[in-house]
Parts: C-alpha cells; sequence; structure tokens
C-alpha cells in the first residue's frame, strides 16, 4: 500500500456549504473519494491511497488538472483507490467537488 | 419514492441510494460514517485498499414519519462480504434497536464472511444474529430485503433466516452456498454455476418466494421495496416458542413434500402450479397470480 499526498494550489474555493460529500466504491476499476472542508481556503489537498506501485507522476498531473478546472480550495480530500483508470479519477474527483458544492436540500 | 416517475432500480443502487430511496427524504442520520474512517484493521496485511465505511452503512430515519433503523451493505466492495468492523457496525444498530425498542431494515448485499478476516467475520455473524433474535424478543421487528448484485449468502443467509420478515426481488437470491461454492464442492454434474437458469431456479427471487422462504415479491424498484418494508412494519411482531415451533414443523413438511424434488420445476409443479417450466418468464403481475399456491410462512417467522 502506497500512501501520496499532494497540497495543490487551487484557483478558487469550493462553494456550498455541505461538510462532506462522498463518491464511488472501492471496487476493480474503480474508487472512493471523501471530501471534507478545511484548510487555507486557496489550497486542496489530496490524500490517496493505492495499492498499484509507480503512478506517483499520473496521480500528481491528474490531481492538477482536476483541481485546476474544478476549483476545490479549501476541500481535504482522502481517496481509496481500487486500481482506477485516471480517466475515472478525473470524471469521481470532479464529481466529488460538484457534490460538496450543492445546495443542501 | 412514489412522487418520482422514474423508477430507480434497486439492483443497481448504491447502499447509500438504497437507503435514500427507502426512509423519509432527508431522515437519514449516519452512526460512524465515513468522515469516522473506521476502516478494517485486516486489510492492509494482505495490502488490500479499505473503504472508509467498511462497505456498510448504518444510522437512523424515518419512514412515513416512524421512527426505524436501516442498514444497507455495499455489494460492489468486496462482494459486500462482513469484517469486523462492518459486522460490529451491524450488531450495534441492532442492539441500540432492542433498546429503544425501534424496528430495523436491513438492505443485505453480500457473499458472506470476508475471507481475509474470516474469524472476526464468523464472530460477527454469530453476534449478529444473537442480537437479531434479542431484538425481536424486546418486540422489534428486523426486516431484511435482498434484491442487490451480490445476493444474499453464506453469513448474510444465516443472519437473513432469522429476520421477522423478507422481501425479495427477482434479481435477489438468497442461499448459504453460492452456485461456485456448490460447483467447487460437489462437481460440475452436481450444480453447474454457470447455467445462471439453474442458478435463479434453485435460490432465486421467485423460487425463494413460491417455497415460503421470503415473505414478499416485489418489482426491481426502489418504491417497492418502500411499500413492502412499510407493509412489513404494520404486521405483528410475535417472537415465542410457538412462532419457533410452527417454522420447525414447516421445514418439516417441506422435507418431506419437497425433497425428492432435484429441479426447481419439479418443487413449483408439486406445489400445484400448472405450468411450471413458465415461471421464470413471467412478469411481476402474472408471477403474483399464478403463486397462489405459494408456501407462506406467515405463522412460523
Amino acid at each position: 500500500m502506497q500512501t501520496l499526498r499532494y497540497d495543490i494550489a487551487a484557483p478558487r474555493a469550493a462553494g456550498g456549504t455541505r461538510t462532506i460529500a462522498l463518491v464511488g466504491v472501492v471496487a476493480s476499476g474503480n474508487l472512493e473519494v471523501l471530501l471534507e472542508r478545511g484548510g487555507p481556503a486557496d489550497r486542496c489537498t489530496i490524500e490517496i491511497a493505492t495499492t498499484a506501485q509507480g503512478f506517483d507522476d499520473l496521480w500528481a498531473a491528474v490531481t492538477a488538472d482536476v483541481v485546476a478546472a474544478r476549483g476545490g480550495g479549501g476541500l481535504r480530500i482522502a481517496i481509496n483507490d481500487g486500481g482506477a483508470r485516471p480517466d475515472t479519477v478525473a470524471l469521481r474527483l470532479a464529481q466529488g467537488i460538484r457534490l460538496i458544492e450543492e445546495p443542501v436540500a | 419514492m412514489s412522487s418520482n416517475p422514474i423508477r430507480q432500480s434497486w439492483y443497481e443502487a448504491s447502499a447509500r441510494a438504497r437507503i435514500a430511496a427507502l426512509v423519509d427524504p432527508g431522515s437519514f442520520s449516519e452512526f460512524i460514517g465515513p468522515e469516522a474512517r473506521e476502516t478494517s484493521p485486516h486489510l492492509p496485511i494482505f495490502d488490500l485498499p479499505r473503504q472508509f465505511d467498511d462497505g456498510i452503512a448504518v444510522g437512523a430515519a424515518t419512514m412515513d414519519g416512524t421512527p426505524v433503523l436501516v442498514a444497507a451493505q455495499e455489494g460492489r466492495f468486496m462482494g459486500g462480504a462482513f469484517g469486523e468492523v462492518h459486522g460490529a457496525k451491524l450488531t450495534g444498530l441492532l442492539r441500540a434497536a432492542a433498546t429503544l425498542k425501534r424496528d430495523v431494515v436491513i438492505a443485505f448485499d453480500t457473499g458472506g464472511v470476508r475471507l481475509q478476516e474470516a474469524n472476526a467475520g464468523e464472530l460477527a455473524i454469530a453476534e449478529i444474529m444473537r442480537a437479531v433474535l434479542d431484538a425481536r424478543t424486546a418486540g422489534v421487528r428486523v426486516i431484511g430485503l435482498i434484491g442487490g448484485r451480490a445476493g444474499c449468502y453464506g453469513g448474510g443467509s444465516l443472519i437473513a433466516g432469522c429476520c421477522s420478515t423478507l422481501v425479495i426481488s427477482e434479481q435477489g437470491r438468497l442461499s448459504v452456498s453460492g452456485p461456485e461454492v456448490i460447483e467447487t464442492n460437489r462437481g460440475v454434474e452436481e450444480f453447474d454455476s454457470r447455467d445462471r437458469a439453474l442458478v435463479w431456479r434453485t435460490m432465486g427471487g421467485k423460487h425463494r418466494y413460491l417455497i415460503g422462504g421470503v415473505d414478499a415479491y416485489v418489482d426491481d424498484d426502489a418504491a417497492a421495496f418502500r411499500t413492502a418494508t412499510l407493509a412489513a412494519f404494520a404486521r405483528p411482531a410475535t417472537f415465542d416458542p410457538s412462532v419457533l415451533a410452527a417454522e420447525q414443523t414447516r421445514l418439516e413438511a417441506r422435507l418431506t413434500q419437497f425433497g425428492s424434488a432435484i429441479d426447481g420445476r419439479d418443487v413449483w409443479t408439486t406445489l400445484g402450479i400448472t405450468d411450471a417450466a413458465t415461471i421464470p418468464d413471467l412478469a411481476t403481475a402474472d408471477f403474483l397470480a399464478a403463486a397462489t399456491h405459494r408456501e407462506s410462512a406467515d405463522d412460523a417467522r
């Protein structure tokens, strides 16, 4: 098991007031993303637990891409990876950021 | 929900989506949610990924305004299998139910015990079964819902067997041993696990409903599961020696009646269904009409 940590400059803070969001599931080719509030409004921290070794550069690129495109400042994001492909990771992160920004029903 | 014109598949839904569709909107409050990170202590030993909720969501909610406790297993995480934490969350919920005198609904979606934490998982099954029976002794109803992709197998099926009422869909499967387990142990001549029709004739929702293994049969529709759950809450919560004696009598009679049947179709014919071979093809309304001869466990669970 490898743990990767990224602290990324976010172009804008995540909106909304939800304190937590959870998307995805730990299954083959999938991943679980837990989003919580915390940290400076212009930083997004992402912690990844993965059993697939040697993909650090790919994780760094995908997470940086998503934060640049979707914001996510002031979020602490935790990921349990089930061997997801980069496109799945990007979609799940985008889904999670959108969910935590959703108005409370 | 009934106001939603789009049918939501129970089979396809996640554990949390099932809870959301089952209970009153916005009423669910989770105990030991994913943010608590109460994860499996065993999986890291095998270098396997953990899930923040260990594959089960438990909490309190209301249904038609009545407070209930609810649990849902996530069948996609390790086949919904029971590990130490997963099991402890369900045990705790059932103990709370006995204390609070609140009915419980459990959405099963499990292959049984997680092999990587077998001893802890088996102990969890025993604890949960005891907790179900303690809750029922306290006058609480424990309703089991079966219609997920993993079915309800192994220890999960033993827990289901202790419930007050079971609701199943056609997609649901209920059995102690799964198809692959039977084939591995007894050979392909005994049971061909790749024969999907055989699997469903032997442990599928329709068969289990016909032989009284479950009490209600519904469409693969979250709203239908909700309606059936509410109906189950309206049934008596009687749990005493007479109920157990009636169940023993029913099971003995079942063995006598169906003991020589080698296929689900033989069982259905013995039940008095005229065209048993058509059962798997029938839509819900037609199936329920054909199922009037079904065995029921109404006084025996």
